[in-house]
């Protein structure tokens, strides 16, 4: 396999390109790779923003025709619809539901993450298993299991708060990805053990060394937690309660062209994508600090 | 070795040798948790769909899932989950490349990253809402479409919308996967672009694909917010026919026919997720 | 290549390199991170569009060919085996390409496994094997496919020591047995000198000496080749005489007669340094040194010894700088840290650090 080549000579000359820009096939097809991929942004683009503009048009929609008025921006916070709470409690109910949740959600699992991969190894498979289960179990399937269970705590007469009961587990999958890929960046092990011989307990080695590393995965596992109780429905309005979906819906059963509905609509996804925004650039600063 | 559950206050450590046996102790409260308000309410699923109303075990749940009526529901759920899986995973495929392959510090995918965040959770009531100004038969902005109520077109559509974004959150981690050095390697053999994604690409990335459109087909037949909000009065999915028939007037029957749909609801997307988890394996390996 | 020259934005990664490689010659890229040594690799692979100049292999011109129709192999660092392949597959992947029967081409890669020594690996995937057999099925993969050149960008640095230095061996046999013209990258100097027909290094876009290991390394063009290829002492000295460096009290020649007169700063080898015990007296005969006796600026204290096998590097206090000497293993043990010591240097011609004359 005698492979006889020789590469041309040594020259003086310098071979400039004719017009002094860089040439070559790589930039050219870079550029049409890059026509394409703008091309299918804007097509994208234009097909997820077309329907929230919409309807935010439809939410300044005064009441003649081609006229633009705040009024259903403004009914957010005044809204009273006919058999049903006051449209403000509802998004109370449903913010208070989403803090609960997350607090709950964050001290029930960043503990257990930083023990079992700490000391209990062998129970991670289960524990993402358990962890991933309501992925698979529809809400909706949980709610038929459940009804029991929450007829039990009715009796109590306790208020939608106690959503946040199941909203955790629905959370679960989600909070738990953010959170794994988090602590899969760091060394627990040799963390935790170089700070232990330095004489920390458990406790602080848990909040003073691994929770500190961990800004940017709780973060965003709260974030996702945030969008989500923001965002559930099915399981209060099949439980009875009214949080801010469930409102939303019953409002529009009975009005449906309410303006408040479409505000409120908006409001809230414009709220979540700023935040999810906000998080991308915080985790980018970091990383690069 | 101190043995210390995780949750509790600092407790005077113990110098019992004892190690892992006594360690998991620390993971009860989770196990606590989930098994109340997650196995539990499964497990009453699955036991309750298999009795009667009288309490004693049977099948009859399941048979009346035979029923013509019932299996309407089915279909409709399944043609609904298929097609919208289909569609949403090849845009979403498609739109994954193109944010892959630009800038991983981009203005541009951020953007596109968070809106997927957003709007592959956010769907429920307020996606409905949405469309209905948009190409509502009546109140559409961009056109009055008389198919909107259509099943399953209209509702399609709308099911695309938080598709298309889902696919993009499972499916781009492995395009960001494919290492660099496999086209290099593939070029410098002689592969043209389209031999490279024939041989190597393509076929790495196939098992991702079928994944994330599985997990797209299984959220679309879990989904039942939107399709309530879009249309409330006729049942087309199962979904809303459990909601139908949890909350009808009509006496204890019912639940356990809620439970069987339930039931066969648990099963479908068992059998989904199943798939989903091996492919996700194998592509791990592969992509890591 | 003739005047190769790519930019990053405001960076320059080359400037019109001018290298011609033989045919069947091993020439080695040696160099810092972000001299250009890679930069050049890939510019001959086609993976990066240069901005100026040409490039030729067997006298054609194909700095306009595409990567996947140049004739070149390459072995990249790492990860470039398809792993979703089994490594017989991986190897016969470029002749699949090139539309060679299944059974012709697994006899071929069946052959190529043998020259890597894998035959045993053949039905394992990637992930299964270890760095330095993953290496060695990259370089198979690439001469399956018989190109004109071969190409190794840096294919030993994720490796572990002792695996590095045994593939490196068997680089070179596979190279020399096959023949074929290579071009191969690294940043390990100890690597470029063992294996190297031609050894050129390279700095700031630039190519700084091209020569034999022997060469580059005793006759090194320029200060920084002295510094980078080998250890150097930096001795203070100055130019009394044109042509000669005063060090320590001995004169030495130097490589070049125009040094300005003036303080400079020497670059010595250590294995020009010789170490003799030095007694109370003066007794012990200092050797070669031009300047006579009274070798005071050369006396010193041992702090340390380094073991090298057959040589050891010592290292030795000079009062107000340090020298280290190479001398066999044997005589060092006589000297160990604390022995008061007397250096002699060889009279090799030494260059003068660039920058360090006034």
């Amino acid at each position: 396999m005698a492979s006889l080549t020789s590469l041309a000579s040594l020259g003086e000359a310098t071979t400039a390109t004719p017009d002094g820009r860089p040439r070559g096939l790589r930039t050219r097809q870079r550029r049409r790779l890059n026509v394409f991929r703008y091309l299918v942004f804007t097509v994208f683009g234009l097909f997820f923003l077309v329907p929230l503009l919409a309807m935010i048009r439809f939410s300044l929609q005064g009441s003649r025709a081609g006229s633009w008025s705040l009024a259903a921006w403004r009914q957010i916070a005044s809204y009273q619809g006919t058999g049903v709470p006051p449209l403000i409690s509802a998004v109370e109910i449903t913010l208070e539901l989403a803090v609960i949740t997350s607090v709950v959600m964050l001290m029930l699992l960043v503990p257990t993450m930083i023990w079992i991969r700490l000391r209990v190894q062998w129970i991670s498979r289960l524990f993402e298993f358990l962890c991933l289960l309501p992925l698979t179990i529809p809400a909706i399937v949980l709610v038929v299991g459940l009804g029991p269970v929450y007829n039990r705590i009715q009796h109590y007469n306790l208020s939608a708060l106690m959503l946040f009961w199941v909203y955790v587990v629905l959370a679960l999958p989600y909070a738990y990805r953010a959170l794994a890929a988090g602590l899969n960046t760091l060394d627990v092990r040799t963390l935790s053990e170089a700070a232990r011989s330095l004489g920390a307990g458990w406790l602080t080695v848990m909040l003073r060394v691994i929770v500190p590393n961990m800004w940017q995965a709780i973060l965003n596992s709260l974030l996702l937690t945030w969008a989500l109780v923001l965002g559930e429905f099915t399981i209060a309005y099949l439980l009875l309660y009214e949080n801010l979906q469930v409102e939303l819906y019953s409002i529009s059963r009975n009005t449906p062209n309410a303006g408040v509905l479409f505000s409120t609509s908006a409001a809230s996804l414009i709220f979540a994508f700023l935040l999810l925004l906000v998080l991308s650039f915080v985790g980018r600063r970091r990383s690069r600090g | 070795m101190s043995s210390i559950p995780a949750q509790a206050p600092a407790v005077p450590q113990s110098r019992a040798g004892r190690r892992a046996p006594v360690a998991w102790v620390g993971t009860l409260p989770f196990l606590g948790y989930v098994g109340v308000f997650l196995l539990w309410p499964t497990g009453i699923v699955v036991v309750d769909g298999l009795k009667t109303p009288a309490g004693r075990w049977t099948l009859s749940g399941l048979s009346a899932l035979g029923s013509p009526a019932v299996r309407g529901y089915f279909i409709g759920s399944f043609k609904l989950a298929l097609i919208s899986a289909v569609i949403g995973a090849v845009l979403g495929a498609i739109l994954a490349y193109c944010i892959a392959s630009g800038n991983p510090d981009g203005l541009i995918r951020r953007l596109y990253l968070s809106g997927s965040g957003v709007l592959a959770q956010f769907g429920g009531v307020a996606l409905a809402f949405a469309f209905l100004t948009t190409i509502g038969p009546t109140t559409g902005v961009l056109l009055h479409a008389g198919w909107y109520y259509d099943f399953p077109l209209g509702i399609t559509l709308i099911y695309v919308y938080f598709q298309i974004p889902l696919m993009v959150l499972v499916f781009l981690p492995a395009i960001d996967g494919l290492k660099i050095q496999w086209r290099e390697a593939s070029a410098s053999l002689g592969a043209s672009t389209w031999q490279y994604w024939r041989y190597v690409g393509g076929p790495l990335l196939a098992p991702a694909f079928s994944g994330a459109a599985l997990l797209l087909f299984a959220n679309a037949l879990s989904a039942f917010a939107t399709i309530q909000a879009w249309e409330n009065q006729v049942a087309y999915t199962v979904p809303q026919q459990i909601s139908t028939a949890l909350s009808s007037e009509v006496g204890l029957s019912n639940i356990n026919y809620a439970d069987a749909l339930a039931l066969g609801m648990v099963i479908m997307v068992a059998i989904v997720m199943t798939g989903y988890a091996l492919l996700q394996r194998r592509a791990a390996r592969w992509l890591r | 290549m003739e005047g190769l020259s790519r930019r990053y934005g405001q960076v320059v990664a080359l400037d019109r390199l001018d290298l011609t490689v033989r045919p069947g010659e091993l020439v080695v890229l040696l160099g810092p991170s972000g001299c250009g040594k890679t930069t050049t690799l890939r510019l001959l692979a086609g993976l990066e569009d240069a901005d100026a100049g040409q490039i030729n292999v067997g006298g054609r011109d194909i700095t306009h060919l595409p990567a996947n129709k140049r004739d070149m192999g390459m072995v990249f660092q790492a990860y470039s085996l398809f792993p979703h392949m089994t490594v017989l597959e991986n190897v016969a992947f470029g002749l699949r390409l090139r539309r060679i029967g299944r059974a012709a081409r697994m006899r071929r890669a069946r052959q190529m496994l043998d020259l890597v020594g894998l035959s045993q690996q053949a039905d394992r995937y990637a992930h299964q094997i270890s760095g330095g057999q993953q290496q060695r099925v990259a370089l198979a993969r690439a001469l399956a496919i018989e190109p004109q050149v071969l190409l190794l960008d840096e294919p030993l640095s994720a490796l572990d020591a002792k695996v590095r230095a045994q593939l490196r061996d068997e680089i070179r046999r596979i190279q020399l047995e096959v023949g074929i013209t290579t071009l191969f990258v690294t940043h390990d100097q100890e690597e470029a000198l063992a294996i190297a027909d031609r050894v050129g290094v390279m700095r700031d876009g630039h190519l700084e000496q091209l020569g034999s290991p022997l060469e580059v390394y005793s006759r090194p063009a320029t200060s920084f080749v002295a510094e980078f290829v080998g250890l150097t002492n930096r001795l203070a000295g100055e130019v009394r005489s044109p042509g000669t460096v005063t060090v320590r009290g001995c004169g030495l020649p130097l490589v070049d007669p125009g040094v300005p007169a003036g303080p400079v700063v020497a670059l010595v080898r250590p294995e020009a340094v010789s170490v003799a015990s030095n007694g109370a007296g003066s007794d012990g005969v200092p050797g070669d040194s031009p300047d006579g006796a009274g070798g005071g600026p050369l006396e010193g204290t041992v702090i340390a010894t380094t073991f090298l096998g057959a040589v050891s590097r010592i290292t030795v206090d000079l009062g107000d700088t340090t020298v280290m000497a190479q001398v066999p293993t044997a005589d060092a043990s006589a000297l160990p840290a604390g022995s008061r010591v007397r250096l002699t240097i060889r009279p090799d011609p030494v260059l003068v650090a660039s920058g360090s004359q006034s």
